[in-house]
């Protein structure tokens, strides 16, 4: 297997961009990485997108993409696991440029929201869900975060108040990141008078509904030292997965798939967890990044609340978690968020992150999920 | 949302609650699977779940998907019935303030939704207080 | 010779009070109370039915039956809010009880007594040898036009019998039917609310078949009211089964265990049925029951049944229809009762 390095990023601002299509998000953000990288070739693309068919009505991507992007006939997958598609298209990727099978890769992820109402909305991204047995019952996955959040207050006493501290951690970091939705500050009191969306869960407790894209080049390591590029290494990769519905999980109050993605990817790139610098997680809701740390093994299990309470996962505390300002602060274009988590990491290994930067930061880790908790990929940067 | 013929093949599930134990392990598979996910068995003998149990975790959903919005407010909940299987359903005719982690339900034949004013009718099982 | 051998209630857990309806529409509600002895009704919640009601009676009704439900021959539903006007609610209930696929269903009709008709020809075909075991539910989730009389009493329940020879809670010695064409209280087709006659609806419709049907199965059986313990009329109203009840010669006592509607209001097809499982609930070995529901358009089924010891056994397999109608009630304001029922335009 051949060393993999990210030698080029791209994102353009997150938000409700009524006037772009999801052609549009995608291309201008292609460009970018592809610029960046400075490369004119691209051998494979892979684009996480959970649904396009049911936001737009479009299926096909592996065509439409590399149509609009001026790219046919190269080979394109579209990649699909709910929320870790983006994530997922990333290990894809990974694996094509690792094996030898292709050289310079474009990695995205792209997601169209606001073409439906929210009540839409609300049902595609319920289709993460079992659709049989948890969706036929009127859940939705505020709900089923809700339901995580009230088992996990249950058995580890964590607070509504330390749910509402991630939400501003989140948003302090994300008032420093120019693409971000929702750049700005908020309050603990603000989150916890926000209307509620599924009790305990308010609404600045969710990530929002995004139209945005990201997307990143991959290359072989010793290709990147060829073309004198500053890359960023891709030390390990890790997935897993987990039964569909909550209810089948053996704790309610855990992540088990991310607990194994972890440390699958830890142990490609031979490091412990407190070795690495900062990491992007995927705080879909205040109680999944509460639940994430825990399952990383950041903290011990059942303290993921106080640890957020104490700093330990503020920009400047012992664990950084979400400079970029996360899900929450930064958006959540379901399929782009998983590449998106890897563009903050390189720019902060590239030490262009501005006024978040993670000092001296030298590792990074991303974690994204889908569902709650059904799939997860793990991805470790390491800069060169 | 699903078709008449989606809804139809669950009827045994949704109506009946019928299960499939494992006969290697005897794990309970609802809904009935081709195999087991505790020990990958593939035989299986017909079951019932048991019809009470108690509320391990719940949530009141405000925000809802398209077909359910006239339903809320509406609590949800995972219960572990008294035969160990967890199952998903709404809890039904029980005040908000009463909820809590713990509380036993038993199951009750309700509706669940309706597609408009000519669509099918989906009629299936719900938590209500014991 | 045939008869009950399980019978089982449901009562949703929502009420609301006349005091209530009557300050929305600027009416007398003492005066209501009174007149038509109306206290509070009970209201079906939004994912209840008709068939959701008759499932759950039923299922009551098999745990006293205690038989095997692949065994009931025939499944019959009587209401007059039939969720679908073309799908028939017996099949969806046939099948949550795990009754099919070998049994005849069908829905019935006939304003309010619907349920007793549906018991009348599934006690018959027991009877005829043509099923081992019948099973009639009445059941209704009726409404009345907001600020209508009848607002006040429409409510919902079930009521659900399996008749068989064997093991006999209660023998069917007598029925009677008594039917004209009598146009007092009709619903035409995509109508959303029933119309009646108003005061037509008492004498020439109530009154006349209520009696027309009990004094001939009396004269048939040669029987008079004081031979019967107990005895119960179709209840569109608190003050019409006493009435009636006086007019054929019978005591208030025989009346008051069966008398549901002053805290249950008028539940349709599942209102003289309800007064039976209430009945039976109280009866001893032994106690004749009389039964004559009334069904507007109109006509009056009756029946006579005769308690076995076996009440004694059943009785409390399942929660009796006083227990439904006292405990865990859930008090409801206009606006959630009319949001519950209906009422509110809505956008499309």
């Amino acid at each position: 297997m051949r060393d993999v390095a990210v030698i080029g990023i791209g994102m353009t601002k997150w938000g409700e961009l009524w006037e772009k299509s999801l052609r549009d998000i995608f291309v201008e953000t292609a460009l970018l990485a592809i610029e960046d990288a400075g490369v004119d070739r691209i051998d494979s693309m892979y684009v996480g997108c959970m649904s396009s068919g049911l936001f737009i009505g479009q299926e096909h991507l592996a065509s439409l993409l590399p149509d609009y992007l001026g790219r046919t006939p190269v080979p394109t997958v579209r990649v699909e696991s709910a929320c870790s598609s983006g994530g997922l298209a990333l290990r894809q990727g990974f694996i094509d440029v690792a094996s030898g099978m292709s050289d310079i890769v474009l990695v995205g992820g792209v997601e169209k929201m606001t073409d439906v109402n929210g009540h839409e909305a609300t049902y595609a991204l319920g289709t993460a869900a079992d659709q049989e047995y948890e969706g036929f019952h009127g859940l939705t996955f505020p709900g089923l975060y809700a339901m995580m959040a009230h088992a996990h207050m249950a058995k580890y006493g964590t607070t509504r108040e330390q749910l509402a501290m991630v939400a501003v951690k989140n948003h302090d970091n994300g008032s420093k990141n120019p693409l971000a939705q929702f750049p700005f500050k908020i309050t603990v009191e603000g989150v916890l008078c926000s209307v509620l969306v599924a009790d305990p869960l308010r609404i600045l407790d969710c990530s929002p509904i995004t139209d945005g894209a990201a997307a990143v080049i991959l290359c072989p390591s010793d290709l990147a030292k060829r073309m004198k590029k500053a890359a960023v290494r891709i030390a390990g990769t890790g997935q897993a997965t987990d039964t569909i519905a909550l209810s089948s999980r053996k704790d309610l109050t855990w992540i088990e798939s991310t607990h194994i993605a972890a440390q699958k990817a830890l142990a490609m790139a031979g490091r412990k967890i407190e070795d690495l610098d900062l990491f992007e997680v995927h705080d879909c809701f205040t109680i999944a990044e509460i639940m994430i740390t825990e399952a990383l093994g950041l903290v011990e299990k059942g303290r993921g609340g106080k640890a957020v309470e104490e700093g330990l996962t503020s920009l400047r505390g012992k664990f950084p978690v979400n400079p970029s300002g996360g899900l929450k602060a930064k958006g959540h274009p379901v399929g782009a968020t998983g590449v998106a988590q890897a563009v903050e990491v390189v720019k902060q290994l590239r030490g262009e992150a501005g006024t978040r930067q993670v000092r001296g930061a030298k590792l990074g880790l991303t974690q994204n999920m889908g569902g709650t908790g059904g799939s997860s990929v793990v991805h470790i940067f390491e800069a060169e | 949302m699903p078709t008449p013929s989606r809804y139809w093949r669950e009827i045994p599930q949704r109506y009946r609650l019928e299960a499939g134990k494992c006969t290697n392990c005897g794990y309970v598979c609802f809904p009935p699977r081709l195999v087991c996910p505790q020990c990958g068995g593939r035989e299986f003998t017909k079951t019932k779940l048991a019809e009470s149990g108690k509320i391990l975790t719940y949530t009141i959903i405000r925000v809802a998907p398209h077909q359910y919005v006239d339903q809320v407010p509406y609590a949800v909940g995972i219960a572990e019935m008294d035969d160990g299987v967890k199952l998903t359903a709404q809890i039904v005719d029980c005040k908000f303030e009463d909820l809590k982690i713990g509380i036993r339900v038993k199951i009750e034949f309700r509706k669940i939704y309706e597609e408009g004013e000519a669509g099918v009718i989906y009629y299936g099982y719900k938590f209500v207080q014991e | 010779m045939a008869g009950i051998i399980g019978y089982g209630a449901y009562i949703p857990r929502n009420r609301i009070k006349v005091e209530e309806i009557a300050k929305v529409w600027g009416a007398d509600a003492p005066s209501y109370k009174k007149g038509l002895m109306l206290e509070e009704k009970s209201v079906p919640s939004p994912d209840q039915d008709t068939i959701t009601m008759a499932v759950e009676a039923s299922k009551r009704a098999l745990k006293r039956a205690g038989i095997n439900p692949k065994e009931i021959g025939a499944v019959y539903v009587g209401s007059e809010s039939h969720p679908y006007a073309v799908k028939p609610s017996g099949t969806v209930l046939a099948e949550a009880l795990n009754a099919t696929p070998e049994v005849h269903t069908a829905d019935f009709e006939f304003a309010c007594k619907a349920g007793t008709e549906a018991m009348f020809v599934a006690l018959n075909l027991v009877q005829a040898g043509a099923v081992r075991f019948g099973l009639a539910v009445g059941a209704d989730t009726s409404q009345g036009a907001p600020g209508d009389a009848l607002e006040y009493s429409a409510a919902a329940g079930a009521a659900a019998f399996i008749f068989g020879k064997d093991p006999i809670v209660a023998e069917a010695l007598d029925t009677f039917s008594f039917t004209t064409d009598t146009p007092d209280f009709w619903r035409r087709e995509y109508q959303y609310y029933p119309q009646h006659g108003g005061r037509f609806t008492g004498d020439p419709a109530y009154f006349k078949h209520i009696r027309g049907a009990a004094e001939g199965i009396m004269a048939k059986a040669k029987m008079k009211p004081s031979d019967f313990q107990y005895v119960i009329f179709h209840q569109p109203n608190g003050k019409f089964p006493f009435r009636v009840g006086e007019m054929l010669g019978f005591e208030k006592k025989q009346i008051e265990p069966g008398w549901l509607v002053s805290k249950l209001g008028n539940t349709y097809s599942g209102s003289s049925p309800l007064g039976l499982t209430a009945t039976l609930d109280v009866s001893k070995p032994g106690d004749m029951i009389l039964l004559v529901s009334y069904g507007s358009g109109a006509g009056s089924d009756a029946f006579i049944f005769r308690v076995t010891k076996r009440i004694d056994e059943v009785r409390n397999l399942a929660p009796t229809t006083r227990h439904l109608l006292d405990t865990g009630k859930i008090y409801l304001e206009y606006g959630v009762y009319a949001k519950y029922r209906r009422k509110i335009r809505k956008a499309e």
